[in-house]
């Protein structure tokens, strides 16, 4: 009560008088609030320490750097039993960022593409873009993900049935195994090739635009753009004499052993989530769409735009400003959907580290304080960039 | 070369009107379009044709137990859902108690109805009755244990009961919090304003299944010795929490969208915080948001299936463990069934919902323009 | 000097620690009295152990044991509030008291023994790990299982246990690891994993409901020991001992020959010991706290061991798993009750 002596030096104003003043309630009100969270946090304190204490529960980080013991399903880092359960934590984490990266653009693609549709001059195509959004969008994510995996495993043949595909692929029920690439030195070649044609690419887009402003000819930019970013690093790939072997799978016991195997844990979960998040987005896509002006797609056709160059150089860039905070939460939703994963077995973060790791060490508070605080973290860093993206998106077209 | 006779009038090319003039317009306007359309017809053909091929002409429609369904090409199998039919939609609760939940289902209805359609009088005693009375009668009739109601233990409760129960609760327990966190979020003062901003973020960053488990895994680690809570209670919390976030981000777009005049025509006629909030702004927000607050809604109908993780049975639950572990019924396509029977009543709820939605939006977007 | 001091100072905070620890008891057993029920926590379904038929009514060879407590405490074996349980829930559950008694074949580990707070019973199923494969595969043993896919139910020792088999055996293996047993089950039947990994019990259980039977089978190899019991509270030795004598007080039925069918007779026999247990002689229950009647009580309401075992998991049971080592320490298997005098 800092202002007391304050209202005390003004005689005029009673108590009551100060219980009415806006500025002196705010103030109770807050003080209240403070009291009220820190007497809820030193409750809850207290009582977890008392019960952690009276039932020998173990508490605190230290576990991180016992051994795991346990075996992962699907890797992307070394990670073997006699590693820590941290290291098993840096597995879950990346296989839940794999999944949702994927995720995020394969759910764009489709999204913008079914939200196109949804206002194509094709009726038929229209309406089942319509009837795409309505049906994936109002089921729980959960059976979408159950639907598809189980349809997954009644319908792909078991390892010896196994469908082949070109390039020695081969399609079963423990998953998609693909030759797996291993780059021979002399390989660095190729992403310098490639980030040299993606610089060069920014160039030749700045000088073409600004040309077309100065000059008003078109430069052909999207083939020049692919040559340089597919040419140049197979180029590259030719001049370094192939530096690639491929690790082919191979039936061998029980199943095809080698090569880049993709789970079909993993395509369950990428497709539902895909496909559950896209029909969201093709919703956005789609009031974007519509909220751009009429005139606006006029004024392209009087300037004699065919209508697709009309949609991509003229309506969908002014759509964008309307689409893209909408689409930053969906991109969240489908990362947080992500966790999912755990009913269907593929080794997310939740799976692995609230599951596994919680059970087996019985730290419940540490481990779901730490999952929790991860997705915030992916959360806060999607939300900063998009953000900043938006910002960029909104000046340059004004 | 001119003319000044009147042309007469020449009808349109008979391919320009009528069905085929409609398809020629819609369909087949240019080649790309007649290839989508083909495209599209050829997908309908497969999905369509395969669904009633499997729902209807390859179904099995009667039978006691899985081996009726397990034959060679054998479609959906139904008599498992007519069988299980009480327990997908009730759980285990008892038979002889099963009218207290229809009960309970017809007074929500005799105050949702009305309240739902527009021009129906006495909307306040309806919504007072809904907020007040109806929570009440509910929980006296589904939980039972006074007035000769027999008790019955929630863990009895299961299916679609378990899935409208967390919902409604949630987004009825979560309304009160959702406010006052939209209210404080906007508040100047600032330690109010960034506790709500907190806990709005840091709820709405996290996924529902680390919500749940934070309610079914760490909650009871909070209380005091021997202070317990129903599993269903404690999962309830979870949905409540975070879906108050959720609503608070719906409402403070309400907020928003109020025009400062009105608060300030507020402060002119000398009214307090409170009531110029209840009287003015939250009335006038409240009812913007409705299409918002019917989504909001959705998401959590669709998201109570993620309460099957911490082991309540709600209607997937129950139907996952159907499928999965009832040797009786087992039939190859007694899963299908399964689940497409509770994607279907999922999406039957939702999609009404969101239609009822859209419904509202459109008339009030009709009022905004005026 | 300062060695003395230091164990001076050690013994006093000892000390100090287990008379507070005396002190902060709370008597689970008064507690369940005043209550009037019996919270017991549960597998959410695991057949013949705990499982829920389609009306609610628990049944199983855990779900038999809450019986007996209850029955013993309240002369009434359907005083029972039962909770199901998922396995990362069970011990928190236990632990904030949402549950009195843990009875949901839960692993009796040193860790969990000694760190988490928990108190182990007794065991009421001796177990071990397995693998379940398709017969089609013509397996012999386990260790033919190099470069198989397995599919494993988490938060259970068995995750562990399947990762240490196969490095000890320097053999190479992918897990398929999932939350729930359905799933797993149906994972496995569908041809997504090679093998199925669980105790014993479970896989014969499980075989059971598999579409086809006949077509799976239950590999020899018993890669980990896994004896199975009820769970209460740490510091509380009063109600560990009274769930520990129910276990132990079905067991001497089945070895005294007692079941619930002949009890009433046995009321009358001579036997000293069987006059002992059922409360003809001593005063047995005011031990635990309860009337002397207690062993009756659980006899009456739910059966002597063996009846317990044959209804849920043996002979008697769709699962028909044989007593193996769940016998009788003199007839071969290892349940062994202390003599009640």
């Amino acid at each position: 009560m800092t202002d007391l002596p304050i209202s005390v030096e003004k005689p005029r104003r009673s108590i009551v008088d100060m219980i009415y003043d806006p500025a002196t309630r705010g103030l109770i009100f807050q003080v209240l609030l403070v009291v009220a969270l820190f007497a809820l946090g030193y409750e809850i304190v207290t009582n977890t320490i008392a019960n952690l204490k009276k039932q020998n529960i173990a508490s605190g980080f230290d576990f991180l750097g016992r051994t795991a013991g346990f075996d992962i399903g699907q890797r992307l880092i070394d990670y073997a039993p006699t590693d820590s359960y941290l290291r098993a934590f840096w597995v879950g984490l990346c296989n839940t960022l794999l999944v949702a990266a994927i995720g995020i653009v394969f759910a764009t693609v489709i999204g913008f593409i079914v939200g196109i549709a949804r206002l194509s001059q094709n009726w038929l195509i229209s309406r089942l873009a319509l009837v795409f959004v309505e049906v994936v969008r109002n089921m729980p994510p959960l059976l979408t993900l159950f639907l598809f995996y189980f349809a997954f495993l009644k319908t792909l043949p078991g390892p010896k049935q196994s469908i082949q595909l070109p390039f020695s692929s081969v399609l079963n029920v423990r998953g998609l195994s693909l030759p797996m690439p291993i780059w021979q030195p002399g390989s660095w070649l190729i992403p310098v090739a490639l980030a040299i044609g993606i610089i060069a690419s920014i160039v030749v887009g700045r000088w073409a635009s600004a040309r077309r402003i100065a000059t008003g000819q078109q430069f052909p930019v999207l083939w020049t753009t692919l040559g340089l970013i597919i040419g140049l690093p197979l180029l590259a790939f030719l001049a370094a004499g192939l530096p690639v072997t491929f690790d082919y799978p191979v039936l061998k016991g029980f199943n095809y052993q080698g090569g880049l195997v993709i789970l079909p844990e993993f395509m369950a979960l990428l497709i539902g989530l895909t496909i559950y998040t896209a029909s969201f987005i093709a919703e956005i896509v789609r009031s974007g769409i519509q909220g751009v002006s009429k005139g606006q797609k006029e004024a392209a056709a009087a300037l004699g735009f065919r209508p697709g160059l009309a949609m991509r150089l003229v309506v969908l860039p002014q759509a964008m400003r309307i689409v893209i905070p909408p689409l930053t939460n969906q991109y969240l939703n489908l990362t947080k959907n992500s966790s999912l994963a755990i009913a269907i077995g593929y080794p997310d973060l939740v799976s692995v580290f609230a599951g596994t790791v919680l059970n087996n060490t019985n730290q419940a508070i540490e481990c779901i304080v730490i999952t929790m605080g991860v997705y915030l973290v992916i959360s806060l860093v999607t939300s900063f960039f998009m953000n900043w993206f938006n910002t960029r998106m909104a000046l340059v077209e004004r | 070369m001119t003319t000044d006779a009147a042309t007469p009038g020449t009808r349109p090319p008979r391919l320009d009107t009528g069905p085929v003039g409609w398809m020629k317009k819609n369909l087949f306007a240019t080649p790309t379009d007649s290839v989508l359309t083909l495209i599209g017809l050829y997908l309908i053909y497969v999905l369509l044709g395969g669904f009633i091929d499997w729902a209807f002409l390859r179904a099995t429609w009667t039978g006691t137990d899985g081996k009726a369904c397990t034959w060679e090409g054998a479609g959906a199998c139904w008599p498992f859902i007519w069988n299980k039919l009480g327990l997908f939609m009730n759980g285990r609760y008892p038979d002889a108690e099963r009218w207290r939940i229809y009960l309970t289902y017809a007074l929500a209805l005799g105050g949702l109805v009305p309240l739902m359609v527009p021009g129906v009088p006495g909307k306040l005693y309806l919504s007072l009755y809904m907020l007040l009375v109806f929570p009440v009668l509910a929980f006296i009739l589904l939980t039972g244990g006074i007035f000769g109601l027999p008790a019955v233990d929630t863990q009895l409760w299961g299916g679609l009961l378990i899935t409208l129960v967390v919902a409604c609760v949630g987004i009825a327990a979560s309304f009160p919090l959702g406010i006052l966190l939209a209210l404080g979020r906007r508040s100047k003062l600032p330690i109010i304003k960034w506790a709500s901003i907190g806990f709005i973020e840091i709820v709405r960053g996290v996924p529902l299944v680390t919500m749940l488990f934070f309610a079914s895994v760490m909650l009871p680690l909070f209380l005091p010795e021997n202070v317990t809570f129903d599993k269903l209670l404690r999962a309830l919390i979870g949905v409540a929490l975070f879906s108050a976030a959720y609503l608070a981000e719906v409402i403070r777009g309400g907020l928003q969208a109020i025009p400062r005049g009105q608060l300030e025509a507020g402060d002119a006629l000398g009214l307090s915080y409170p009531q110029k909030m209840g009287l003015i702004v939250l009335p006038q927000a409240l009812k913007l948001v409705i299409p918002g607050i019917v989504n909001s809604f959705i998401a959590l109908f669709k998201d109570t299936s993620l309460v099957l993780i911490i082991g309540l049975f709600d209607l997937l639950g129950i139907v996952q463990q159907s499928v999965q572990s009832d040797a009786k019924w087992f039939s190859p396509s007694t899963s299908t069934t399964g689940y497409f029977f509770a994607g279907l009543v999922f999406w039957i709820f939702c999609f009404g919902m969101s239609r009822y939605s859209a419904s509202i939006e459109k008339r009030l977007g009709a009022g905004d323009r005026r | 000097m300062t060695f003395l001091i230091k164990g001076g100072l050690v013994a006093v905070v000892a000390l100090a620690g287990s008379v507070s620890a005396v002190f902060a008891q709370t008597k689970t057993l008064d507690t369940v009295k005043a209550r009037g029920t019996l919270n017991c926590g549960v597998n959410t379904g695991l057949a013949g152990f705990s499982a829920p038929d389609d009306k609610g009514q628990w049944g199983g060879l855990d779900v038999d044991l809450c019986k007996a407590v209850a029955a013993a405490i309240f002369k009434d074996p359907t005083k029972v509030k039962y909770v199901p349980l998922t396995a990362k829930e069970r011990f928190t559950a236990l632990q904030s008291g949402e549950v009195d008694l843990l009875s949901r074949n839960t692993t009796w580990t040193m860790s969990r023994d000694t760190s988490s707070g928990l108190n182990f019973a007794g065991v009421n199923y001796y177990d071990g790990q397995g693998f379940m494969v398709k017969k089609s595969l013509g397996l012999k043993s386990a260790k033919e299982l190099n470069g198989a896919t397995v599919c494993v139910q988490t938060g259970t020792t068995t995750e562990l246990n399947v990762t240490d088999f196969f490095r000890t055996n320097k053999l190479d293996y992918k897990p398929v690891v999932f939350e729930k047993l359905d799933e797993t089950v149906a994972a496995y039947n569908s041809g997504r994993c090679d093998a199925f990994t669980s105790d014993v019990s479970q896989l014969y259980s499980e075989r059971l409901k598999s579409p086809k039977p006949d077509e799976n089978v239950v590999l020899p190899d018993v890669i980990s020991k896994e004896p199975l019991g009820p769970v209460v509270r740490q510091g509380d030795s009063g109600w560990a001992n009274v769930v520990r004598w129910t276990h132990f007080a079905m067991v001497n039925a089945e070895e005294l020959g007692v079941s619930s069918k002949n009890i009433d007779e046995m009321l009358a026999s001579a036997n000293p010991e069987i006059k002992r247990m059922l409360g003809k002689e001593g005063d047995f229950g005011k031990g635990l706290g309860l009337e002397n009647d207690w062993a009756y009580q659980i006899i009456k309401g739910v059966g002597n061991y063996a009846e317990a075992f044959d209804r849920n998991v043996g002979a008697g049971s769709r699962l028909g798993i044989a007593r193996g080592q769940n016998a009788l320490w003199n007839k071969g298997g290892q349940q062994y009750a202390p003599p009640i005098r």
